[in-house]
């Protein structure tokens, strides 16, 4: 009699957590897939290891919740004496172990596979900056600097009096995109020139931290073209809300015409002004000087 | 060693200094509770008006009410005042009053040591805040901003707020430290005749560990903090590159201390929630013994986890690979936990009085928290979440709906013990039910925040996260404001009320409910007898 009881009262009760939790997935937002194989396996693994807690969320909270239906003074539940069980203790020690063995396996193989860098047909070198971001081809001597878009920046300011919901991509545009070609492994090295920052763009699948004096590795390779927008995960002073990232990923044919035009730009207006005046960085004078000799 | 404290007992109970000087000199446990546990409600207030500021500045997209640098100060302060200030002196005065009532002890071990462990505490915080105090008024260039964390370079870059900073960590250091010894020294040679290890409450067997984790990593974060004053006033090269120093043994060192601090703020929670449990189920905790060793299993780990904190930082792939290894087995000891908990109110018979209710709350919404922490331990979702609002959610569940939520379930539930009287048993219903709701509301959608790509610790956001930083804002104007009432309920109970009886609750075991409520200023000159029978567990009686 009691057991039916239970049982009922739990089928009831798990119906009610499975429709909460139901509601809770379709009224948020869950992680972007991105447009890379990697980001692709992160945003899988996500949804797997979210899967298997709200499985024993929802296990965990209906027995809970029917014992708080079921078994209360109120309805003259007369308290029931046991204290331990060897048997139900080692169960429930052994299945989260075989459930974090078997998580873990798929876990490592996508770590593994990130940690690959090798075999990048380009090499971007990032550097954060307060409150702006460089980037070099290095193949190509380009070098461009990434800062908050003028528009963002005007309208971010206090008594601005400008309506944000007014700007396009408020706060996720910048002056100089980082133009990458899809279809190509490109591997990044990531320092700062100042304090720590995390370079970061959802879709890639990743982020990693630049850090002054060390030069961090990372890689991707775009599937899909396009505009993907991130922003510095790093707490880096008072502008760090305002230094976003905007990628552009165009074919690879497009994206050559770009990285020409941009160094012949770019040697022109070295060659047009002495090398004292315009050097930004050692990097540019180290290109600009391999130019002219 | 009790009957010696006994042997004068005459003597020194005819000294009752009363006003100020009754709690500037008061060597009393009973008395040192209270200061600890209304200088954590002063501090939790304070640091709940900080998050206040953030939620309102977070409300609209745009800038409107503070400029970046102070928004950081807010963060950074909200942080520190409710880990150090809010958080653990909370836990502490609970120990002080509860483990000699508990263990059946006449006082702490270490009675002027533990008037001392308080009284540094008003000091270091006076010296934390003066900064931002200081540049409210213009002084200075105001508060720390770099994050609680206080990650070099960034945190060597401000004015000389750091060495403020740095000088309240100290202090609050040896205040820890001294309170972790007296607890641990009274626990381990105070108990009555009886009391053995084994059947200690769970709350104290929780602090012994907690007592151990502080004194173990405490003067780990005195050494960060000092390499950051060498490193920023005297030219040292610890965490400065350029001088052949690296920014991320900083981290190392900090989070060494900082995970198991972690478990400093959530393991005494599990005490106070096993204590709970069994006395509204009206049935013996179940598991105790596997509970203790699931305690210890934690603490063990708690000390080879660290760098989850920090995957994002580039370190080699065999450590990413132990770091999260090591921190997916947390939640076994964790689970063993929570399913014990979950066996000790099957086939109880439970009433909801206001700390069952919090205790309830607890499991269902650290449980959550744990579940985002296994999320976050898989290093290649990491990548992605790290430094969201997701780890902010993550962080809140365990540390608001986990930490605080326990904190108050012990204080309604000891709180008649103290005081003499009941609450009002209603408004703490209502308490609970408006905190409930609302800091789900306020938590619950940051997680999406996080997953949509919103970093943590920005003033201003796209207007993509508009919508759910609004709800959240209104969940935590809520939240902020339901805390006025836990004020009033326990300024009411502390005045007048009902009278509460000795047994206090129905179901209450242990050796706390065998003396009168209030509880005379000394209980137990003479040591009582302990058997299984005034255990609250009761393991061994089946």
């Amino acid at each position: 009699m009691k057991r039916t009881n239970e049982l009922i009262v739990a089928l009831a009760v798990m119906a009610v957590i499975i429709v909460v939790t139901w509601g809770l997935f379709a009224v948020g937002d869950n992680m972007p897939g991105g447009v890379t194989p990697f980001s692709k396996d992160v945003y899988q693994l996500h949804n797997v290891i979210l899967a298997v807690v709200t499985v024993i969320g929802v296990l965990v909270f209906t027995a809970m919740f029917t014992s708080i239906v079921v078994h209360r003074k109120s309805k003259d539940h007369e308290p029931a004496k046991f204290s331990h069980s060897t048997a139900a203790e080692i169960t429930w020690t052994a299945i989260p172990v075989l459930i974090l063995v078997i998580m873990a396996i798929p876990a490592t193989r996508v770590l593994i596979d990130m940690e690959d860098t090798g075999g990048a047909d380009i090499n971007i070198k990032v550097t954060g900056y307060q409150w702006l971001w460089q980037y070099e081809y290095l193949e190509d001597g380009v070098s461009i600097y990434s800062t908050l878009d003028r528009e963002s920046n005007r309208a971010r300011q206090i008594g601005s009096g400008v309506d944000v919901r007014t700007v396009e991509n408020y706060l996720l545009e910048v002056d100089n995109r980082l133009v990458l070609p899809t279809n190509t492994k490109i591997r990044f090295l990531l320092t700062s020139g100042d304090v720590i920052h995390s370079w970061w763009v959802p879709d890639l699948g990743w982020k990693r931290d630049a850090i002054p004096g060390m030069v961090n590795e990372a890689w991707t390779l775009i599937e899909e073209e396009g505009v993907y927008r991130g922003q510095c995960a790093e707490l880096c002073g008072k502008d760090h809300g305002f230094m976003p990232i905007v990628v552009e990923a165009v074919s690879p044919e497009e994206y050559r015409q770009w990285i020409e035009s941009r160094s012949s730009q770019q040697a022109a207006d070295n060659a047009d002004e002495p090398a004292d005046v315009q050097q930004v960085s050692a990097a540019d004078e180290l290109a600009a000087n391999a130019e002219q000799g | 060693m009790s009957h010696e404290t006994t042997l004068n007992q005459d003597e020194h109970h005819a000294d009752h200094p009363t006003g100020l000087a009754r709690w500037l000199f008061t060597t009393n446990h009973k008395e040192i509770g209270t200061l600890y546990l209304v200088f954590s409600l002063v501090m939790f207030l304070l640091g709940g008006a900080m998050a206040m500021v953030i939620r309102a500045e977070l409300f609209v997209p745009g800038l409107q009410m503070v400029n970046p640098e102070f928004f950081n100060q807010m963060t950074t302060m909200h942080a520190l005042v409710m880990i150090f200030g809010a958080v653990m002196p909370a836990f502490v005065g609970l120990a002080n009053w509860m483990v000699p009532l508990m263990i059946g002890a006449p006082d702490m071990a270490l009675p002027r040591m533990n008037n001392w462990s308080f009284w540094i505490l008003p000091f270091a915080f006076t010296i934390l805040l003066m900064p931002l105090v200081l540049g409210l008024f213009g002084i200075g260039s105001g508060g720390p901003a770099s994050g609680w964390t206080l990650y070099p370079p960034l945190s060597l870059q401000g004015g000389t707020n750091i060495a403020f900073v740095i000088f309240a960590i100290h202090l609050m250091g040896v205040s820890s430290i001294m309170g972790a010894i007296n607890i641990i020294v009274t626990i381990l040679n105070m108990r009555a005749p009886g009391m053995t290890l084994l059947r200690m409450p769970l709350f104290v067997w929780t602090w012994l560990i907690t007592g151990f984790l502080l004194i173990a990593v405490m003067p780990v974060l005195a050494g960060a903090v000092t390499m950051l004053l060498t490193d920023r006033f005297f030219d040292t090269s610890f965490f400065n590159a350029a001088g052949g120093g690296d920014p991320v043994m900083y981290q190392h060192i900090f989070w060494f201390f900082g995970h198991p601090e972690v478990y400093i703020m959530i393991l005494p929670a599990f005490g106070i929630v096993s204590e709970i449990l069994p006395t509204f189920s009206r049935k013996p905790l179940f598991g105790y013994t596997s509970m203790v060793y699931a305690t210890a299993s934690i603490a063990f780990l708690s000390f080879i986890v660290w760098a989850h904190h920090m995957f994002t930082v580039g370190m080699p792939l065999g450590g990413n690979i132990f770091f999260m290894y090591a921190t997916m087995v947390i939640a076994v000891p964790t689970g063993v936990k929570v399913f014990n908990w979950v066996s000790t109110m099957w086939r109880g018979s439970m009433t909801f009085e206001t700390p069952m209710l919090f205790a309830l709350a607890f499991i269902v919404l650290f449980t959550i928290g744990g579940f985002s922490g296994l999320m976050l331990a898989i290093v290649p979702a990491d990548f992605q979440y790290h430094d969201t609002y997701f780890v902010v959610a993550h962080f809140h569940y365990v540390l608001v709906t986990g930490a605080v939520f326990a904190i108050m379930a012990g204080v309604y539930y000891w709180l008649p013990k103290w005081t003499g009287y009941m609450y009002n048993e209603k408004l703490g219903k209502i308490h609970f039910w408006i905190s409930a709701i609302s800091v789900n509301v306020l938590f619950f959608p940051q997680h999406y925040l996080g997953l949509a790509g919103m970093p943590r610790r920005i003033p201003d956001y796209a207007v993509q996260f508009a919508e759910f930083n609004m709800i959240s804002s209104i969940g935590g104007f809520v939240f902020g404001l339901a805390q006025l009432i836990f004020v009033y309920i326990v300024w009411q109970a502390a005045r007048g009320g009902e009278r509460a009886t000795g047994q206090v609750w129905e179901g209450a075991r242990g050796l706390e409910w065998t003396v009168p409520s209030p509880a005379p200023l000394h209980t137990f000159d003479t040591p009582p007898k302990v058997d299984d029978s005034v255990t609250t567990h009761a393991d061994r009686l089946v």
